[in-house]
């Protein structure tokens, strides 16, 4: 009897059954009550009416390939446009023939992030590979060693937006966690600094922050001391992130459990050892895929450079619809500049989920 | 909090330094300014010129360069200064921010389309070259609103962008006649045209240069106009900080330079059949015979290196957005005071 069941049960009922079941199954969902039928016809009606014209412009009338003159021909979307300027929304207004530069510097960066994913690698080694990885891309992105160097007032496009959030971020983490720990500290000076430091950064807008380090700073700085508008906006976000981080640090702190370090003290272990080899890494791990959140977070936040002027892929894709060749495609630019948002986001958030279920405890 | 209560001595020294140097770092240092703006021009080697965004007034071309009417008049300062039109840094700045940036220092020059105007001369104490485009506030209405003039536009809703004088110009208009309007205040240039478009509102209004290339934006250009007068006037002038004399003479007359030539009949192309002329105006004006070198300290033949490279006013402004670009302009105003516009370059002696 058993084992005929089991027999049974291992056979694949025929296809037409699966569907049969399939469709039982959604139109209980879609169908199951008059709310759920209202609401799956008012969605298919809104498709129908949405879809087709969006369809229409976007692939069938579209011109694929040619001049600013054969799109202005069609009524359909100008994905010439985006070949044409592919390179300049990529790089912004750096210099052409050294493109290949932050092209370099960008894969290094990524390929850098996308190790850092791989928690096989989790290790020493990594802090360093930071700092070495940073430092290469921003002397890639300076040049200077075969040809002219590039001022950073030209660097821009992805290379740009990639640098601001991977180095934003990097930078951040060291002082997150000096902060996070000071404000848990029962020092009252580094507990009031950090505590201050934090809620005023988190209390105000990036774009507030990005203001201050543009417009301000230059102002404050001693007489004859000048420091690049670049490197102030990507200091700017370093404080930035790193006010949401130690927050992020400081859950992580709070989840270790007190037996944790009073065992580590009663070690003989002394306060930074404790930090670094018992607490630190259990915090930090339960952490992981906040800092995934907050990553694309501040991937996000890098557009608003654009008030300050400086090229990051979303203005470098929007100024290239001024282009007088190329005149007002700014509805093919901003999707497209989408696209990639979306796809950097989105690969970032499936692997913070698939991150989140890898580190569940026994999981 | 009793997890942190044995700090060891080290950690409590180690964490008492850190907290004094954060504290040092913001406490901001004594205020203070750099030294005048040609000094630190010719020390970078390199002049930083603040631009906007509008199509064939300053966009890069699908290379990165930087083109367009103002660019060009960069290009020229960097042959006046350094003899070398690309030792010129252009960095793009928004409406809102282009003015605290020159004072901030950001740029050397704003060539961004900037109205010279009173309180920007008194109150934030910036020095205005000579004009190089002379623009005005307009209207851009659809053609279904059965309007021909302004003043039929009581009650209506207008689109207007943040931070330029448009923003005043269209209130003052509008109380003059007693009449009111709901602005609809919009920063993006591109979502500007957009609101316009789905019918937010009624009127946009803009620099009539700027409402020519926008109209031909729109889905069907030709269901809209472009109401004949002008709510103001709109002198387009580079910006200077003021306090660096020398630094403004050579703004000055390097827009002459380019206004001058074309008076005197001077393009790129004819250029060097002018290095034989006997006239002694033209003689000096391009260099062939000594005075201005010695004059302005500059390369005696600027003025000749500026035309041969980038071409007279005419040839600038024609290139990038005369009749026979997309923007399509009429020079207007913008012409040689000899042919009845505005232009007029004091002599070169």
């Amino acid at each position: 009897m058993s084992e005929f069941s089991a027999a049974l049960r291992a056979v694949p009922p025929p296809f037409f059954v699966r569907l049969a079941a399939l469709w039982r199954q959604w139109r209980a969902e879609l169908f199951g009550t008059r709310l759920n039928a209202a609401l799956t016809l008012g969605s298919l009606a809104f498709l129908a009416w949405a879809v087709p014209p969006v369809f229409r412009w976007a692939v069938l009338d579209a011109t694929w390939t040619g001049t600013a003159e054969t799109c202005a021909a069609s009524d359909g979307a100008c994905w010439a446009f985006i070949g044409e300027k592919l390179r300049f929304m990529a790089f912004g207004p750096y210099p052409a023939e050294l493109r290949w530069q932050p092209a370099l510097a960008t894969t290094l960066l990524l390929a850098l992030v996308v190790a850092s994913c791989v928690p096989r690698l989790w290790g020493r080694a990594l802090p360093p590979a930071w700092i070495a990885a940073i430092a290469a891309a921003v002397l890639l992105m300076a040049g200077g060693i075969t040809a002219p160097s590039v001022p950073t007032g030209q660097w821009g496009g992805m290379p740009l937006t990639v640098l601001l959030c991977v180095a934003g971020l990097a930078g951040a983490f060291p002082l997150a966690v000096l902060l996070a720990i000071g404000r848990r500290s029962n020092m009252l000076v580094a507990r009031v600094l950090a505590t201050g430091f934090i809620e005023v950064v988190r209390g105000v807008p990036l774009i507030a922050v990005l203001y201050v380090a543009t417009l301000m700073v230059p102002l404050m700085l001693p007489a004859g001391m000048m420091m690049d508008k670049l490197l102030r906006t990507q200091i700017a976000i370093i404080l930035f992130a790193a006010a949401y981080m130690a927050e992020i640090i400081r859950a992580g702190l709070q989840s270790v459990p007190a037996g944790q370090y009073e065992a580590a003290r009663a070690l003989g272990l002394p306060f930074w050892p404790l930090m670094r080899l018992v607490v630190l890494p259990q915090a930090l791990r339960t952490v992981i895929p906040s800092f995934v959140t907050l990553g694309i977070g501040i991937l996000q936040d890098t557009t608003l450079v654009v008030v300050i002027g400086v090229f990051d892929f979303l203005n470098a894709a929007r100024t290239a619809a001024t282009d007088p060749d190329w005149l007002g495609f700014y509805d093919e630019a901003f999707i497209f500049a989408a696209s990639v948002y979306f796809l950097l986001c989105f690969a970032a958030s499936r692997y913070s989920l698939w991150l989140e279920r890898r580190l569940q405890p026994g999981g | 909090m009793t997890l942190f209560h044995t700090l060891t001595r080290r950690a409590r020294r180690v964490a008492t330094i850190g907290a004094v140097a954060l504290a040092a770092g913001i406490l901001p240092p004594a205020p203070a300014h750099a030294g005048a703006t040609l000094d630190a021009i010719t020390a970078r080697g390199v002049i930083k010129v603040g631009v906007g965004s509008q199509p064939g007034f300053f966009a890069p071309d699908s290379n990165g360069r930087w083109q367009g009417f103002f660019v060009d008049f960069g290009r020229a300062l960097a042959i006046a200064v350094f003899n070398d039109p690309d030792k010129v840094e252009f960095t793009a700045s928004s409406p809102q921010q282009r003015l605290s940036a020159l004072q901030a220092g950001e740029f050397d020059i704003l060539l961004s389309g900037v109205t010279e105007t009173i309180t920007r001369a008194f109150k934030l104490g910036f020095h205005f070259g000579p004009v190089v485009f002379y623009d005005g506030q307009g209207l851009l209405v659809p053609k279904a609103l059965g309007v021909t003039k302004g003043s039929q536009l009581n009650g209506a809703t207008v689109c207007v962008q943040t931070g330029t004088t448009g923003e005043l110009n269209i209130a003052d208009f509008f109380r003059q006649q007693k009449h009111t309007f709901k602005p609809v205040v919009i920063e993006d240039t591109a979502e500007f045209l957009k609101a316009f478009a789905a019918g937010r509102c009624d009127a946009l209004t803009q620099d009539s240069s700027d409402l020519a290339i926008k109209r031909t934006q729109l889905p069907k250009p030709d269901d809209y106009v472009v109401l004949p007068e002008r709510l103001s006037k709109e002198p387009l002038a580079p910006a200077i900080r003021s306090g660096d004399d020398r630094w403004l003479e050579i703004v000055n007359w390097t827009v002459y330079a380019t206004i001058q030539a074309e008076e005197f009949g001077i393009t790129k192309a004819n250029i060097d059949s002018f290095l034989t002329s006997t006239d002694p105006n033209i003689r000096r004006f391009l260099g062939v015979d000594p005075g201005l070198g010695e004059a302005t300290q500059l390369d005696p033949k600027f003025v000749y290196t500026i035309i041969k490279t980038l071409g007279n006013y005419g040839e600038i402004f024609e290139r990038n957005v005369g009749k026979t670009t997309k923007v399509g302009f009429e020079r207007g105003y913008n012409q040689i005071w000899t042919k009845g516009g505005l232009l007029y370059s004091p002599p070169f002696r």
